[in-house]
């Protein structure tokens, strides 16, 4: 299970890095989107890889899922959620603004020459 | 347990929801409400600061959870002295923003209120996680500022850009945070403080992977070379008063480094030749800028480097003038964005470009209050700016390689006198011809852009030059006082350095 979850985390960061270094805001949306993946999963495995254990400590000599990291991976999931959201908007309002999908910041004038007629 | 201690985060917790909620509708009441929770959060400021300077770090347990086990708060000088100056900067700068950016966009003073939860937030708790909340409270915030009133693709691009590498940091710092969790299993920054010390060698790499990367989300925030990328872009680009506000935000970055350094000393061999090298990038910058804003942005990023030079010492005499001067840059910078705004709005074409142009309204004063900011900015006498560097250059005395801190901050004041002299003659001296005049002279000007600023923001002068003065009139202070606030932030490096109290203040003595 840890390969699996290591392999996971690993393949989602790698896209979502290569993702994040395109020019297109789209690209960009989804890097974020996969990199946030990977993050989730990787607090998650932070708290250990258990199967079917309480997540309160009934023995103290025996193991248990570690309910912190849940707790986090949920607040993290909710405040990446939102954000996504957000630079999705963003990414619309600045398509409709400028009339193209690069990321790139331009001079004033630059903007007003690519514009489409 | 002292209940105020919470009130910098409640008090506009519950007023930005009924800001959107009740009063969207109502520009007028809105203000007075946003203005009367900037008061409060300056007056509890003040008590808190009053509280902080006997030398005895509090800790407010929230829901009365034991510390290492519920989220702290823990108040200290450093706190403290954040707290106050985040409050009033940020009720200067709504006092500037009542005269018309508030309006041109929806919900500024909720987002606004929203930023300063965050911010005093950010300052306060002593949780890892609790930490990684308030930033994202305080940079959600920000996002919607920096968009405020549309603006055009460029504001918007930079905004889509400033998103973008701030949720790239956001992920790398819940990445650093579970590698230290998996190691440690505590997030309270007391217990880990304590933990550090007894972590056993096979994990230590993993120790020290999380805390190298936390160094990084927080250089980022504070625009440390060369993370500083994104900085220039989005204080250029944002609105004026904003940028004004985010002269907080990169010291956010700072608090959390001086934090993480005075507590596990982290990250300390790389912070000297970062400052030198974003100290030379501000400075360059200062001199190739083509309009004021992106001077001004340079300017920060100059700033940001001297403010890490001292932090580098890591030693608690060279972190007090780090802390002076962090006051010091915090109101230039924001005094500075604050005429940017003013510059552009009065004059309608030209914007804050380093080109000639007519004569416009308010260009005496403008040009006043620029000169008074240029000079401590530049660290000129006889103004704190001058006193500050003073201070670093004398704490880096010791230091090894001091004649190689010397030079490089030697040159870079230069060119920031430079820079800064020659924007101010473009700007103020030079455009000194009347419209027909001017249109003789130069007639292959370009037609003024559209984005020209609607005429009625140019007569108004009083207000934004009253938020102005107040900031002037606290660098005034901090340059008059100077002897009294470096002893106080001599005692406040003292407390930082003694990390062994810190631990014990949260925990208990006996743990």
């Amino acid at each position: 299970m840890e390969f699996l979850v290591a392999t996971a985390v690993a393949t989602m960061t790698a896209a979502g890095i290569y993702l994040l270094l395109r020019a297109q805001t789209f690209s960009i949306v989804l890097g974020l989107t996969m990199l946030t993946y990977a993050v989730n999963f990787f607090i998650f495995a932070s708290g250990r890889l258990t199967v079917n254990q309480p997540d309160i400590v009934v023995d103290p000599s025996g193991t248990y899922a570690d309910p912190l990291p849940q707790a986090l991976v949920l607040t993290a999931i909710v405040i990446s959620f939102g954000m996504t959201a957000l630079m999705l908007v963003m990414s619309v309002r600045s398509y409709f603004e400028s009339g193209s999908d690069l990321a790139e910041l331009f001079g004033p004038e630059e903007i007003v020459s690519k514009d489409r007629q | 347990m002292n209940h105020w201690m919470i009130f910098p985060i409640l008090l506009p917790a519950v007023v930005a929801p009924l800001l959107v909620l009740a009063i969207r509708n109502d520009i007028v009441l809105a203000r007075i409400f946003s203005i009367g929770c900037s008061i409060g959060l300056l007056v509890v400021g003040g008590y808190q600061f009053g509280l902080a300077s006997d030398g005895l770090i509090r800790t407010y347990a929230i829901g009365n959870w034991a510390p290492p086990f519920g989220i702290v708060l823990v108040l200290d000088r450093l706190s403290a002295t954040m707290l106050l100056l985040t409050a009033a900067v940020g009720l200067f700068v709504l006092l500037y923003s009542i005269t018309g950016w508030d309006k041109r966009g929806r919900h500024f003073h909720p987002l606004f209120q929203f930023q300063l939860m965050g911010l005093n937030g950010a300052f306060l708790t002593g949780d890892l996680f609790n930490l990684f909340v308030f930033f994202e409270v305080l940079l959600i915030a920000s996002y919607g500022l920096m968009v405020h009133g549309g603006g055009g693709a460029t504001r918007i691009r930079a905004g889509l850009q400033y998103v973008a590498m701030n949720l790239t940091g956001s992920s790398l710092f819940l990445i650093a945070m579970a590698l230290i969790y998996s190691v440690t299993g505590t997030l309270n920054m007391a217990d880990l403080a304590r933990k550090i010390h007894d972590t056993p060698a096979a994990s230590q790499a993993i120790l020290n992977v999380g805390g190298a990367l936390l160094f990084m989300v927080f250089a980022l925030k504070s625009a440390l070379f060369p993370l500083h990328l994104w900085l220039p872009g989005t204080y250029a680009n944002a609105p004026g008063p904003v940028a004004a506000l985010f002269s907080i935000m990169t010291k956010v970055g700072v608090y959390s480094i001086v934090r993480l350094v005075t507590l596990s000393s982290v990250g300390l061999e790389w912070t000297l030749p970062a400052a030198l090298a974003t100290l030379v990038v501000g400075s360059v910058g200062i001199l190739a800028s083509r309009s004021l804003g992106q001077q001004a942005s340079f300017a920060t990023l100059a700033s940001m480097g001297t403010l890490f030079v001292a932090i580098s010492g890591s030693n608690a005499a060279a972190l007090s003038t780090g802390l002076y001067y962090l006051i010091h840059s915090t109101l230039c910078v924001a005094g500075i964005f604050l005429i940017v705004d003013l510059v552009i709005a009065n004059r309608p074409g030209f914007g804050d470009a380093l080109i000639e142009s007519p004569t416009y309204p308010n260009q005496g004063i403008i040009a006043c209050m620029f000169f008074a900011f240029a000079v401590a900015i530049c660290g000129v006498p006889p103004l704190s700016g001058f006193i500050g560097k003073i201070l670093v250059l004398q704490s880096t005395q010791g230091f090894s390689n001091w004649p190689w801190i010397w030079s490089v901050i030697f040159v870079s004041s230069f060119f920031g006198l430079v820079g800064m002299a020659r924007s101010g003659s473009l700007l103020f001296w030079k455009c000194n011809k009347t419209i027909l005049d001017f249109a003789l002279i130069d007639a292959n000007t370009p037609e003024p852009p559209m984005e020209s600023t609607p005429s009625t923001s140019v007569s108004k002068i009083t207000l934004p030059a009253v938020a102005i003065g107040c900031i002037f009139s606290l660098i005034v202070i901090l340059s008059v006082f100077a002897s009294p606030i470096s002893q106080f932030m001599n005692a406040t490096a003292e407390q930082l350095y003694d990390s062994q109290e810190y631990v014990d203040s949260v925990l208990g003595k006996d743990k």
